[in-house]
């Protein structure tokens, strides 16, 4: 009855679908979310880049910045498009890992005195 | 919805952060007690299919995009302080590997979508669903639920970012962190949310309660009341 499977494989069609949130906002030219621009995008917008901001804003470099790779970001929608998958892919994992971590922790001394 | 570095003072996060603790803690002390190592791939579960929601981008109206969470939907199967963990490992993987969302922020992003809105959606959805006890209607009450969930997450990430002017800007006038007063910040991210985004999650909340209820998969939700609590 629980049966995990079918879960997992769900997650594994959703990643498979994904590029549709990468492509319609692409296809109808949204920008990005709000509250979310690059310093450069502020810049354009406001006419400066707030100094805390600036100082702030590249405070961590993601290996994988925004699920495209690294200078890719511009790259043809259908090479992002898989780099996309493959983020989603990799979620799943890195997800999955997390919180399998996590809820050994907290269940793990429960499951060991039951056995 | 992912606040990035640069854009809260760090009295902001680091407030954040302390808010967060304790609520962690809790989550995670109330499931240490509660959740039975049947159910607990659930989390995992969980912490990727919200990850994989939120790649889902919506464009909406003024020009942005947004997203869903599947907040609450997490919490119908979890409860709350489940969903509370689960979207707090999707948040921290966006913002470590994917740069979704800043590493000072963290805090911030999970008081906002990872407590505020699985707190407020379940908590809508509990009230619903009591009146309407049909399936059909539990299915309506979780598709609210997550409409208000999202929406809540949206308000208070506005409220964050609108309140950093107040907070901080120069002897120039010019703001040292986010630009945009409380009277900017509400209405640009509400109106995406209250129309768009939120009847995305809505349709994804509601949706999947109705048809996983009715499939092999029905057990997620059975006992998700009495294994991991309000």
């Amino acid at each position: 009855m629980r049966d995990y499977r079918r879960l997992w494989i769900g997650l594994v069609l959703l990643a498979l679908a994904s590029p549709i949130g990468l492509y319609i906002p692409e296809i109808m030219r949204a920008g990005s979310a709000w509250g979310e621009w690059g310093v450069d995008e502020i810049k354009q917008m406001i006419g400066y880049a707030p100094a805390g901001m600036e100082r702030h804003a590249e405070i961590w470099k993601a290996p994988i910045p925004d699920y495209a790779l690294p200078g890719q970001e511009q790259a043809p929608l259908s090479r992002r498009g898989v780099t996309y998958v493959l983020s989603g892919l990799l979620g799943i994992a890195a997800c999955g890992g997390g919180g399998y971590l996590l809820t050994r922790w907290m269940t793990g001394n429960r499951g060991r005195r039951r056995t | 919805m992912h606040i990035p570095d640069g854009y809260l003072g760090p009295p902001t996060y680091l407030a954040a952060y302390a808010a967060c603790a304790p609520l962690w803690g809790v989550a995670a002390r109330r499931l240490r007690e509660r959740l039975s190592a049947r159910r607990a791939p659930l989390l995992a579960i969980s912490a990727a299919f919200s990850f994989l929601v939120m790649m889902f981008n919506v464009p909406l109206p003024g020009g942005t995009t947004g997203h869903a969470v599947g907040g609450v939907l997490i919490a119908i199967a979890v409860g709350p302080w489940g969903a509370m963990l689960s979207i707090t490992i999707a948040l921290v993987i966006q913002a470590l590997l994917f740069g979704d969302g800043g590493i000072t922020s963290i805090g911030a992003n999970c008081l906002n979508i990872a407590f505020v809105m699985p707190f407020t959606g379940y908590a809508a959805y509990r009230l619903l669903s009591g009146l309407l006890a049909s399936e059909k209607g539990k299915a309506v009450a979780a598709g609210i639920g997550g409409w208000v969930g999202l929406n809540a997450a949206a308000l208070t990430t506005a409220l964050m970012l609108g309140i950093q002017p107040l907070l901080h800007t120069g002897a120039d006038g010019r703001a040292l962190y986010a630009p945009y007063p409380l009277s900017v910040a509400i209405p640009a991210m509400m109106l995406g949310h209250l129309t768009l985004a939120g009847t995305v999650e809505g349709l994804i909340t509601g949706l999947t309660v109705y048809f996983l209820r009715r499939s092999q998969s029905a057990w997620v939700f059975q006992s998700a009341a009495e294994e991991a609590g309000p």
